[in-house]
């Protein structure tokens, strides 16, 4: 019975032999290609196992992993809520991450190429890698002075400091909770992002940055002031005409001034106080006059037609450049196909207040490794000159009129000089106007530019307007910058 | 005449064993540290406690094997208390991932094992005692076999119906059947094996057995076939037919046997297929454990697919103890434990654990090699290779070689059944092991019912091949 035996031997070699095979397919050969299946959650036990650093804003955590019992070892949890739900985002086991969360995935969760020299000890002690941490320029008083202003009413509030593009507010309402999006109650994650996901107020859109887009209306004049200007072909005392209406040419349909009254005395205005008193027929001529395409090359020197990370995706501007005269009158006053985020009209009165330097908008301040030193510091950057320094004092200076003596006197500040700009944007036949406000301040030394939208008239309505709706708003931003 | 010629002599190497299990337990008890430390930073409480009572366990066998089977081989011992260890570990740290306490209850069931195969090598003193119960053994080994499918006793775990309700506990009798039925086809092939193997028309290269003879293969055939069927186990049912099919052709040398074995099962295996969704699902799944559709369906291939998540996240080396997530796999403790322990230890691990299996095997098939007499021949060939099949089983399942089934790894998997049944095989692995390498034939004990076989009276030439 000995060679059968022996034949049995080789048998039972063949038979552990293809195990040997089959264990290293499954984990060698093709290891790869078995952890790509469906429904393999150890990556996310992996990643939800790890201390993932926190999201700062002002040595305060708005965004911190804390240790827990269960599955999955820490919980994501947001101080501060939904104030600053828009930039933290949520970081949610079924839904994945959003805004910062995850622009600063690989910092926070700790495997960034940047942090590698701070996690040496780490790796060479078998340690999980823990995060680094993201410091934010976001102004704790600011932000919430913009929350709380805005209040129930829809609509976003940017706030930038104009020489380093540093955003020092961003608010966008209404707002939604991330801890529960963050939650490990699977069950109740699915069921907020249902009811998030359905509520026709549409709450997990970042309005300020990369919701839909708003048509400026009034506030984009600036703009308009600003191509204008650097025409060559106009100064601040530039007469124009301010009629009721204006006819617009190859067409019989008019373009009328707010109210239907005459800007000045027979018909006639001039570039500043067509500004200050937000004057449509004024600014249509000059929409004609200069064409789109001049219009847009101006928007597009401030910056605002090419695609930011700041490092949130900021959606680009839409300012068309090719269109007819009558077009062209309706787009140099903010409306017809004209549409920005209140991220661009910030930018804008920012660079306005840095003698036209516009500066590349930024939220973080500082990257650091889970030991605390500073990986990373985004220096200010200019996007470049979009008007001179004397087009800049120019622009300033008219905008100071808006509201020492215009449509925005709501926005004076005692014992500070305001510049700003109204806007009052149609938005159809049956729903009311955005209301909008920009403002910077102080005007001869700037510390903080604004830009504010109420959606469709807000508390107001139909009764809305820029000035009394979205100026205040800005007002306490602005004070809440300002405050010593 | 005085001069005694003594054969060559290996020596007990008793030594050598005791020095191996020192070294089993080590081993374990570093690995249980480690998970300690992997799981959260500290050393267990109960290192001392689990080391001691697993040393306590081994030198305490050891001790019965130094009186009761002083020859047998050293080897044997220490890789069953070692895989038994690690067994332990893994059941420990999935304890402390789902908050059970299932390593305390399978260290008692260890400690009762161990005893149990104590007792079987100071009660058995010579195995072919055995012989004389061939058919007390077959008796048994079928009510064992279908003990589960008694109304009332016999309970259906995840589909397989291989379980019976003690009250206080559930037992799976075929760990133990198996055992009786290896005895009883070792019995009975012992003297079948001439009828079975000369007589025969030849038909293409093979001596086909006559018809008359088929039906002891075809009786095990069926009781096989019904186990899959009514039991819902093709573990089980593999496991039997294997072990007979392998056991007959070590009998009766006839390659023959193995092609009619394999025929009928692969045709009892295509009617069940044809006959029973369950087998369907269970072959659906083996061949697409990926589809999205099998994964969440009742039945379908999560659990083999969290399995196999779990090796590839743990590649070469392993997450390490501790550091892994195999506690995500349903029944990681018992069905899917040489997942588990690949996903923690790695693919190095699992070839480390898999060439201790090969080793225990080996060493069993040399003590049936070694062994003179027939039956021993065959009951240590069965017993060796039902370990090897079992273990071929379990790890192609998980892996994906063969369709998954309910069997569990010897020593390693949670479970007392299992755990005790393995340890009768490696208590009569002992005993026959002790025979084979005693250096002089063992002299008579007064009382003992066999005579010693001398070596002629089991030689195969005895055997005349007729042409």
């Amino acid at each position: 019975m000995n060679g059968p035996l022996r034949r049995l031997a080789v048998v039972v070699a063949l038979l552990l032999g293809s195990l040997l095979l089959s264990t290293s397919w499954v984990q060698f050969v093709d290891a790869a290609g078995v952890s790509a299946g469906q429904g393999n959650v150890r990556e996310v036990y992996r990643e939800f196992g790890r201390e993932r650093g926190p999201i700062v804003v002002a040595g305060q955590p708005v965004a911190e992993s804390v240790e827990v019992d269960g599955a999955y070892r820490y919980l994501r949890q947001y101080p501060q809520g939904p104030l600053y739900a828009h930039t933290t985002g949520y970081y949610s086991i079924v839904y994945g991450t959003s805004a910062m969360e995850r622009a600063y995935n690989d910092v926070l969760a700790g495997t960034a190429d940047s942090l590698f020299y701070s996690r040496i000890g780490q790796v060479l002690t078998g340690q999980d890698p823990s995060g680094g941490s993201v410091q934010l320029t976001l102004d704790p008083e600011v932000q919430q002075v913009a929350a709380e202003a805005l209040g129930e009413q829809r609509g976003a509030v940017v706030a930038l400091e104009p020489a380093t593009g540093r955003v020092l507010a961003m608010v966008s309402s209404p707002s939604y909770d991330p801890d529960r999006l963050s939650s490990h109650d699977l069950g109740d994650v699915r069921q907020a992002w249902q009811e998030l996901n359905e509520a026709e107020s549409r709450p997990l859109e970042n309005r300020a940055i990369a919701g839909r887009l708003y048509p400026p209306g009034s506030v984009f004049k600036i703009v308009t002031a600003s191509a204008a200007l650097e025409s060559g072909q106009y100064t601040p005392e530039t007469q124009l005409p301010g009629p009721a209406e204006l006819d617009l040419p190859q067409t019989t349909t008019t373009l009328p001034n707010y109210g239907r009254v005459p800007c000045g005395p027979d018909d006639l205005t001039t570039l500043a106080d067509a500004l200050r008193t937000s004057c449509n027929p004024a600014f249509g001529q000059i929409g004609i006059d200069l064409g789109a395409g001049a219009i847009r090359d101006q928007a597009a020197a401030f910056g605002i037609l090419e695609q930011l990370e700041i490092p949130l995706t900021a959606t680009p501007a839409v300012v068309p450049g090719d269109l007819n005269a009558p077009q062209s009158a309706q787009a140099a006053i903010g409306q017809f196909d004209v549409r920005v985020s209140p991220l661009h009209v910030a930018m804008v009165s920012a660079g306005i207040a840095n003698d036209g330097v516009v500066m590349r908008p930024q939220l973080v301040r500082t990257v650091r490794g889970p030991d605390l030193q500073v990986v990373d510091e985004p220096q200010p950057e200019a996007i470049g000159a979009a008007v001179s320094p004397e087009t800049a004092q120019q622009l300033t200076d008219m905008m100071v009129q808006v509201v020492e003596a215009g449509t925005g006197t709501s926005a004076q500040i005692a014992g500070v000089v305001v510049a700003g700009k109204t806007g009052t944007a149609q938005t159809g036949n049956d729903t009311d106007p955005h209301a909008w406000f920009t403002s910077f301040a102080p005007a001869d030394d700037p510390q903080v530019a604004v830009a504010v939208v109420v959606e469709n008239g807000g508390d107001l309505g139909s009764e809305t307007s820029g000035g009394r709706v979205a100026a205040p708003i800005a007002r306490a931003v602005m004070e809440a910058v300002l405050a010593p | 005449m005085t001069t005694i010629v003594t054969a060559f002599s290996p020596g007990t190497r008793r030594g050598f064993e005791l020095l191996l299990i020192v070294a089993a337990v080590v081993v374990s008890c570093a690995a249980y540290a480690l998970v300690g430390l992997g799981v959260d930073g500290t050393l267990p409480v109960r290192l001392l406690a689990i080391g001691g009572g697993l040393l306590g366990l081994g030198v305490a066998l050891h001790l019965v094997v130094r009186f009761a089977a002083p020859y047998a081989d050293p080897v044997i011992v220490p890789i069953a208390l070692l895989v038994n260890g690690l067994g332990l570990v893994m059941i420990h740290r999935l304890d402390l991932a789902d908050g059970t306490s299932l390593a305390v209850r399978q260290l008692g069931a260890a400690a009762i094992s161990i005893v149990v195969a104590g007792i079987v090598l100071v009660v058995l003193r010579d195995h072919r005692r055995l012989r004389a119960r061939t058919y007390t053994a077959m008796v048994v080994g079928l009510v064992l076999l279908l003990l589960p499918l008694v109304p009332g006793l016999g309970r259906q775990v995840n589909g397989a119906r291989i379980w019976i309700d003690l009250g206080v506990t559930t037992f799976q009798p075929a760990e133990l059947g198996k055992i009786a039925i290896i005895v009883f086809f070792a019995g009975y092939l012992v003297v079948a094996r001439d009828t079975l193997s000369l007589v025969g028309p030849k038909v293409l290269g093979l001596r086909l057995p006559r018809a008359r003879d088929l039906g002891p293969i075809l009786v095990a055939w069926l009781a096989s076939v019904g186990v899959l069927v009514f039991e819902r186990d093709l573990g089980t049912s593999l496991l039997f037919f294997g072990i007979f099919v392998a056991m007959l052709y070590v009998a009766t040398e006839r390659v023959s046997w193995i092609v009619i074995g394999l025929g009928l099962f692969v045709a009892g295996c295509a009617v069940a297929y044809q006959l029973f969704g369950h087998v369907q699902n269970r072959v659906r799944v083996w061949l697409d454990p990926f589809d999205p559709e099998l994964i969440d369906a009742p039945g379908g291939s999560y659990q083999v697919v969290q399995g196999l998540y779990g090796m590839a996240d743990g590649g070469l080396l392993g997450t390490g103890l501790g550091r892994g997530s195999p506690d995500i796999v349903p029944f990681a403790e018992s069905d899917f434990i040489f997942a588990a322990l690949g996903e923690e230890l790695g693919l190095a691990g699992l070839f480390a654990i898999l060439v201790l299996y090969g080793i225990l095997v080996q060493r069993g098939l040399r003590t049936a090699i070694g062994v003179r007499d027939g039956f021993g021949k065959l009951l240590a060939a069965g017993l060796a290779f039902s370990i090897a099949l079992q273990v071929f089983v379990v790890a192609g399942g998980v892996t994906g070689v063969i369709p998954l089934t309910g069997l569990t790894m010897p020593f390693l998997a949670y479970g007392g059944s299992s755990l005790l049944g393995s340890w009768i095989v490696v208590a009569l692995l002992l005993r026959v092991s002790d025979l084979a390498r005693r250096p002089d034939l063992p002299p008579a004990r007064p009382g003992a019912a066999l005579a010693p076989a001398s070596p002629q009276d089991e030689n195969p030439t005895q055997v005349v091949r007729l042409p």
